[in-house]
């Protein structure tokens, strides 16, 4: 491949897909009767117009990097997630027993504790459909979204028959200790001498920039990764090379299930500081959005996630500043860049080829 | 529990399992023609967006049912395009078409009847009504539909054929029946399908639409298309199982079973997806997909 096609493979056919999104999506506010520039300009300032609407947007990107990092894992391998939203809901109960019970313990030690409970809860919750695709040969999809309404459904069970607190009647645990919560940004800088507007934006930001960058030196630079593409990339050969398909199905998914894990982290230990009902909220549909935009990539996925992060925190100040485009029309924007820039990927590729003839090599 | 009540619960297990059934028969027609449908979910919950938009507008039923089989054919044209013509990622369309309706019912919802989302409660004129045997004809339809779909996948050239293209497309574009054709007829039946079992939903058994109303209703549909292996007449036992099983964990709540205790409701309604990975799984009976499901179709020369 030379460098314009890798370039228009890249950089071209997701910055089309994503240009194409937008339009839609102006399409649709149009079709509401509001302005589309209007709105686009309340959403740029709202996400990044201030320390604060920054913050915010930051601590979005944090949670759509975690399951774009997840999906993207498991799309190496040839697998397709689509159970991040109940690993992270599983990995949500892990952080808040390890929270809930860790009290005692200093921050330094409890913290880690916490976030290695919610990626282990994550991570175990993946190993089944891992295992029963690589075993039983039940396909992951249906398998992963099987787990999804079981996982949603068990977090009901235990939050109003276990967890909840007696004197409360909604289905939420008690507060995590002090010691139990990632410290926001604004309390740390604070520290440091360093004043900036207070936002849920936390530390488990530097905890998903380190998964990227981790993901990237596991699928790039070493040799389980190197195994997890060619089992990715078929199968066969890989049986040939030595590497067992099985065994790096179910690693993938764990690997995948932890990762998805992150999103407890920030969401719970971060910022809500208890475990609650759907914390989730669709972060781990859009990841699959994030990841397809990112090209599977870890660089990909970072300034995916921080389009997204733009596009929920934008999203939010629109909706108050006009009440009648919700922020539901994330979930639209990545319901398109998912179907133009996976499902329509060859079309799109197709497309530019045509319109940049230097590149039609890519597809050779 | 009296016979009164089981009457009562077999009464609402059937109702609660209409939308089941139209959205599992839609996804055997679809799976069997070799593409995978996971887009029910979304094609149903654009379908009961529209049909309460359209009927709450006219006062018409009719118009409510039209609109909301137009809408989710809208949607099975979307994804028959990416799957079939531009062979797409089955799985990854089906994913996009759930977000996109997801978003665009909230979306369209909050902007047009502001209410949380939700379309104007409807009259009675704009309800199907329930004219024949004291149930809306959708039940009736539902049923109908079952040996309808058995009778033309297996007796009917048409049926056949199709059933070809979900096995072995390469036999069938050799015998020279067009199997983007046959795959394009599939998804058409699967959206015309998805539409009336939203409809349902929303014109027929609610007084109109709530956000997100199917609430995983496609995912169990699904789930059942499994369980009854891609078959007409198991596909309506396992969703009459099913709608019972929903019917029972709404009776079910804070209810001790002699010897077992109190069931918690989550149980029962974990069970068809527990049940569908233990099928699944292989460790009872084997649910294998049609062959050549998911799997594009590239004409060979």
């Amino acid at each position: 491949m030379t460098t314009v096609a890798r370039l228009a493979d890249v950089v071209l056919v997701p910055a089309a897909a994503v240009a194409a999104a937008f339009l839609l999506a102006g399409l649709v506010v149009l079709g509401i009767g509001e302005n589309p520039l209007t709105a686009t300009r309340i959403l740029i300032e709202g996400s990044l117009g201030s320390g604060e609407t920054l913050g915010f947007t930051l601590f979005y990107a944090t949670n759509f990097v975690f399951t774009g990092l997840s999906v993207a894992v498991a799309y190496h391998a040839g697998l397709f997630n689509i159970g991040a939203e109940g690993q992270a809901t599983l990995a949500g109960l892990g952080a808040a027993l390890a929270a809930l019970n860790l009290g005692p313990l200093p921050g330094v030690l409890a913290i880690p504790l916490a976030a290695a409970a919610a990626m282990l809860f994550g991570g175990a919750y993946a190993f089944l459909p891992g295992w029963l695709q690589a075993r039983r040969g039940s396909h992951v999809v249906i398998t992963t979204i099987m787990f999804n309404w079981i996982a949603s459904v068990l977090m009901v069970y235990v939050l109003v028959n276990v967890l909840r607190q007696p004197s409360s009647m909604n289905p939420e645990s008690r507060s995590f200790p002090e010691s139990a919560r990632v410290p926001f940004l604004h309390d740390v800088l604070a520290h440091l001498g360093v004043t900036i507007a207070p936002s849920q934006a936390n530390l488990s930001l530097f905890l998903a920039l380190a998964a990227a960058f981790a993901v990237w030196l596991l699928i790039y630079r070493s040799r389980l990764g190197y195994a997890i593409r060619v089992v990715g990339q078929n199968p066969h050969a890989a049986v040939y090379a030595g590497i067992s398909p099985e065994r790096i199905t179910v690693t993938a998914m764990v690997l995948s299930g932890a990762l998805a894990g992150g999103l407890a982290v920030n969401e719970l230990m971060g910022s809500q500081h208890r475990l609650i009902l759907e914390f989730t909220a669709g972060y781990g549909f859009v990841g699959i959005a994030v990841a397809l935009m990112g090209r599977a990539h870890p660089a990909g996925i970072v300034l995916a996630s921080l389009l997204f992060g733009m596009l929920y925190q934008g999203g939010a100040e629109l909706a108050f500043a006009e009440p009648r485009i919700t922020r539901d029309m994330v979930v639209v924007i990545g319901g398109i860049v998912v179907l133009f820039a996976g499902a329509l990927d060859g079309l799109f590729r197709h497309l530019v080829g045509r319109a940049l003839p230097a590149a039609r090599l890519s597809m050779a | 529990m009296d016979a009164l009540g089981l009457l009562a619960l077999l009464d609402s297990g059937l109702r609660l399992s209409v939308p089941l059934l139209f959205a599992c028969l839609a996804g055997l027609w679809s799976e069997r023609a070799g593409v995978v449908d996971i887009g029910l979910e979304g094609k149903m919950l654009a379908a009961a967006f529209a049909a309460a938009a359209a009927a709450s507008a006219s006062g018409n039923a009719s118009a409510g049912v039209a609109a909301g089989i137009a809408a989710s054919l809208a949607f099975a044209l979307l994804h028959g395009f990416a799957a079939i013509s531009q062979r797409g990622n089955q799985i990854v369309s089906g994913v996009a078409i759930n977000m996109l309706a997801a978003g665009l019912t909230a979306v369209l919802g909050h902007a047009w009847y502001g209410q949380g989302g939700r379309t104007p409660p409807l009259e009675t004129g704009g309800r199907v009504p329930d004219l024949v045997l004291g149930r809306p004809i959708l039940v009736w339809l539902a049923l109908l539909t079952v040996p309808l779909t058995a009778f033309v996948l297996q007796k009917t050239r048409f049926g056949l054929r199709l059933r070809a293209v979900g096995e072995n497309p390469a036999a069938v574009d050799t015998a020279g029946v067009s199997v983007v054709g046959m795959r394009y007829a599939a998804v058409t039946i699967a959206g015309v399908l998805c539409g009336l079992g939203g409809a349902y939903l929303s014109i027929a058994q609610s007084a109109g639409f709530i956000p997100n109303m199917t609430a995983g209703k496609g995912f169990i549909a699904l789930a059942a298309l499994i369980f009854a292996r891609w078959r007409p007449w198991a596909a309506l036992f396992t969703c009459l199982l099913f709608g019972l099983l929903d019917a029972a964990a709404i009776r079910l709540q804070g209810a001790v079973v002699p010897g077992i205790g109190e069931v918690p409701v989550q149980a029962v309604q974990a069970l068809p997806y527990v049940m569908t990975v233990i099928l699944l799984a292989g460790f009872f009976g084997r649910a294998v997909p049609p062959q050549a499901a998911g799997i594009p179709y590239v004409k060979e020369g």
